[in-house]
C-alpha cells in the first residue's frame, strides 16, 4: 500500500453516539485522492451514519477528521461542499420535472448581466450540460429535456457529474447502484472509474461485494458500527469480503446450505 | 432546443423522437393557449353583436381579466413554490379595510396608508411561510386558519371603529395622492380622446360628457396586470431566484442537499402572493372609493382555478406565469362574456368547476409525459 501521499481525508477512531445508541464505536479509514475507496457493510452496519459524519451532517462524538492534513471541523454540509467533498444521495439528487441543465446548475446557476439586471445564463447552462453530459456517454434530445425521462442510472450519472464540475475533491456515493439494473450498473461503475481518472476521490457505499470489486481500489469493512480493517485490491477474495460484511460463522452456515450462491 | 445538438452526435437508438406535438404539449402553457382561442372564437360566434367587442366592452373584460391576473400571479409562483395560499381572498378584504380606516378614520395622507398596509399585509404573508415551515404543517391548512382570522378582523374592525361594515369616503381623502393615482387612476386618456376624434373608438352622443370617448384611459389596474406578468415570468425563467421556486417545489430536499434555500424561497412566495393580494385591494378601494368587509370572497380559489388551467401542477415544481395569465384572461372572458351574451350568470360556475376538471386532468395527462411515468 502507498502510504507516503497525504491522505484527503483520514478519519481516526469515529464514534458517534445518539443517546443511548451507539451506531458507530471506533472507525477509521484514509481516503487517498485518486483511489476509489468502497465502504462495505450489511444494513445497519453504520455506512449512513458513517457517510453523514464525513460530510458534515453529524459531527461525530469522539474522535477525529484530517481533511488534507488538517483538523476538519464542518458545522453543515454547505461547509463540507465547499471544500470540496461532495455527496451524491441515492433518491434525493434530482428533481425530475426539471430540465437537465436546471438540475444540472442547481444551487450554482450561472449568471450574466442584463442591464441592472442579473439573468440565468441559459445559453451557458445549456452547452456545459451538453459538453459534460456527452462525456458521460449520455445522449440528451437537448438540455432542456426533463430529468424525470432519465434512468435511475443515468440521473446518479448527471449527479456525479455535476458534483465533479463543481470542483468536488472527494465523492461520496450513497449506495449508487442498489437500485438500478444489471446494464445502469455497469453504466454507474464505469462512471464512477471515469472520474476516478480524472483525480477525485471516491468513496463507494455499498452492500454488493461485486460491484466493489468490480472499480475499488481499497476496501474497507463496516460491521456493527466499527471497521474490520482496510484491504487493498488482489489481495482479498470476494468470499472473504462478504464474510467479513455479514460478520462470519453464521454466514458460512447459510451459504453452505444455500450451496455458495449467495 | 434541437438546433443545440451538433451534427457529429449521433443519437441513442432507445430514446424515440418526440413529435412536435408531443412537445409542445410539454409546454405548460398549452391548455392556456388552446383554451383561449376556444373561448374567444366561441364569444366571436356567439355574442360579436353584443357589444362585447366594442371599446367599452373590450375594457370590460380586460378589467375583470386584469383583477384575476394580478392575484393569479402570484398564486402561480406560490404553487410553482410548492406551497397554497388561502388566505388571499381575506387578504384583499383586510387590505382594502384597514386603506380605509387609515385614511378616513385615523386621517392619515393616502399614500402613508398604502404604504403601512403593503407592510402589514406583506409581513402577514411572511408570517404565513414562517409558520409553514417552522411548523412543516401543510400550507392548506395554515392558510386555512388565516382565511378565518383575516376575514374576521375584516367584519370586526370597522363595526368597532366606525359601527358599519362599509367604510367609504377614500375617493375624497386621497384625491390628488400620488401613490393612490398609482392604483386608482387611469392612463393615456390623451391616446383615448384622439382614437375618440379621428372616430376609431365610439364617443358619448349626448350628456355632459358629450364628444369624450366611452372608454378614457387604461386603468392603472391593467398596468399592474401587465407589470406583475411580465415580472413573475422574467423572474420565473430567467433567474437564478426563478430555478430555486422550481426546485423548491419540484423536491424539497433535493433542493436542499443542492444548496437551494428553501424555506427563504417558500417564506419570500408567500410575501409576494400576499402583496399581490394587496395590489388588488388597493386597487379596488381606489375604484370603488369605498372598503366593505365581504370583498375578495373566493378569490383564492378563482386565483388557484385560474392557476391550474394556466398549466401548473398542484403538486408545484411546474407551471407558468404566462400560462396563469392566460387562465385568468379566460376566467374574465367567459364571465363577462356569458353576461353579454345573456346567459344565465350561475352557468359560470358550471363552467368554471368543468373547466377546473379537465385542465386538472390534462395536467396530470401532461405530468406522466415528461417525467416518463407510466
Amino acid at each position: 500500500m502507498n502510504t507516503q501521499q497525504t491522505p484527503i481525508i483520514e478519519m481516526k477512531n469515529i464514534e458517534k453516539h445518539f443517546g443511548r445508541v451507539i451506531a458507530l464505536a471506533g472507525v477509521s479509514v484514509e481516503i487517498h485522492p485518486g483511489e476509489c475507496h468502497c465502504l462495505l457493510g450489511d444494513n445497519g452496519a453504520g455506512k449512513s451514519t458513517f457517510i453523514k459524519t464525513m460530510s458534515g451532517v453529524h459531527k461525530p462524538t469522539q474522535g477525529e477528521i484530517f481533511f488534507e492534513g488538517k483538523p476538519m471541523h464542518f458545522e453543515n454540509p454547505r461547509d463540507a461542499i465547499e471544500a470540496g467533498i461532495a455527496t451524491v444521495h441515492q433518491h434525493l439528487a434530482m428533481i425530475p420535472l426539471m430540465s437537465v441543465s436546471r438540475n444540472f446548475f442547481m444551487g450554482n446557476e450561472p449568471e450574466r448581466r442584463f442591464g441592472p439586471m442579473k439573468l440565468f445564463d441559459h445559453d451557458y447552462a445549456n452547452q456545459v450540460t451538453m459538453e459534460e453530459m456527452r462525456k458521460m456517454g449520455i445522449n440528451l434530445r437537448g438540455p432542456d429535456q426533463a430529468v424525470g425521462t432519465l434512468s435511475g442510472g443515468e440521473r446518479q450519472t448527471v449527479a456525479i457529474a455535476r458534483a465533479v464540475h463543481f470542483g468536488a475533491k472527494v465523492l461520496i456515493l450513497d449506495e449508487p447502484t442498489s437500485a438500478l439494473g444489471v446494464r445502469q450498473t455497469a453504466n454507474v461503475l464505469a462512471t464512477i472509474d471515469k472520474v476516478r481518472k480524472q483525480g477525485v476521490s471516491v468513496v463507494f457505499i455499498t452492500h454488493n461485494v461485486r460491484h466493489a470489486l468490480a472499480v475499488g481500489d481499497r476496501f474497507t469493512v463496516l460491521n456493527r458500527g466499527k471497521t474490520l480493517g482496510t484491504a487493498v485490491r488482489g489481495e482479498i477474495t470476494p468470499e472473504e469480503l462478504q464474510d467479513m460484511m455479514a460478520g462470519g460463522q453464521e454466514m458460512v452456515a447459510l451459504e453452505g446450505s444455500l450451496g455458495g450462491t449467495v | 432546443m434541437a438546433q443545440a445538438i451538433p451534427p457529429a452526435e449521433q443519437s441513442d437508438e432507445r430514446v424515440k423522437d418526440i413529435s412536435s406535438f408531443r412537445k409542445a404539449l410539454i409546454r405548460p402553457e398549452l391548455g392556456g393557449i388552446v383554451g383561449t382561442m376556444a373561448v374567444f372564437t366561441f364569444f366571436l360566434l356567439f355574442a360579436f353583436d353584443s357589444g362585447m367587442f366594442n371599446s367599452q366592452g373590450v375594457m370590460n373584460w380586460s378589467i375583470v381579466s386584469a383583477q384575476f391576473m394580478i392575484i393569479a400571479v402570484g398564486a402561480c409562483l406560490l404553487m410553482i413554490a410548492g406551497e397554497f395560499d388561502l388566505s388571499v381572498g381575506s387578504m384583499i378584504g383586510f387590505a382594502g379595510m384597514i386603506i380605509a380606516i387609515f385614511t378616513v378614520t385615523l386621517g392619515w395622507p393616502a399614500w402613508m396608508s398604502i404604504f403601512m398596509t403593503f407592510i402589514i399585509c406583506i409581513a402577514i404573508g411572511g408570517l404565513n411561510g414562517w409558520i409553514v415551515i417552522r411548523t412543516g404543517l401543510p400550507s392548506f391548512i395554515v392558510t386555512l386558519a388565516f382565511l378565518f382570522i383575516l376575514r374576521g378582523f375584516t367584519i370586526f374592525l370597522p363595526q368597532v371603529i366606525e359601527r358599519k361594515t362599509i367604510i367609504g369616503g377614500i375617493k375624497d381623502a386621497s384625491e390628488g395622492d400620488w401613490l393612490a393615482g398609482m392604483f386608482g387612476g387611469k392612463i393615456f386618456g390623451g391616446l383615448f380622446t384622439w382614437l375618440g376624434d379621428i372616430g376609431a373608438i365610439a364617443t358619448f352622443e349626448r350628456g355632459s360628457r358629450i364628444g369624450e370617448p366611452v372608454v378614457d384611459g387604461i386603468p392603472m389596474l391593467i398596468i399592474w396586470a401587465i407589470g406583475l406578468v411580465i415580472f413573475g415570468h422574467i423572474l420565473l425563467t430567467k433567474t437564478k431566484f426563478g430555478n430555486w421556486i422550481f426546485a423548491a417545489g419540484g423536491d424539497a430536499e433535493a433542493a436542499r442537499n443542492s444548496g437551494v434555500p428553501v424555506s427563504r424561497v417558500k417564506i419570500m412566495m408567500f410575501m409576494f402572493s400576499a402583496f399581490c393580494a394587496t395590489v388588488f385591494a388597493v386597487c379596488q378601494v381606489m375604484e370603488f372609493g369605498s372598503a366593505g368587509a365581504d370583498r375578495g370572497l373566493l378569490k383564492e380559489f378563482e386565483a388557484i382555478i385560474a392557476v391550474v388551467i394556466g398549466g401548473a401542477l398542484l403538486t408545484g415544481g411546474y407551471g407558468s406565469v404566462l400560462g396563469a395569465a392566460l387562465g385568468a384572461l379566460i376566467f374574465g372572458v367567459v364571465q363577462q362574456g356569458l353576461f353579454f351574451a345573456g346567459v344565465e350568470s350561475s352557468l359560470f360556475r358550471v363552467f368554471l368547476g368543468v373547466i377546473l376538471l379537465f385542465a386538472v386532468i390534462l395536467n396530470t395527462y401532461i405530468r406522466r409525459i415528461i417525467t416518463g411515468e407510466r
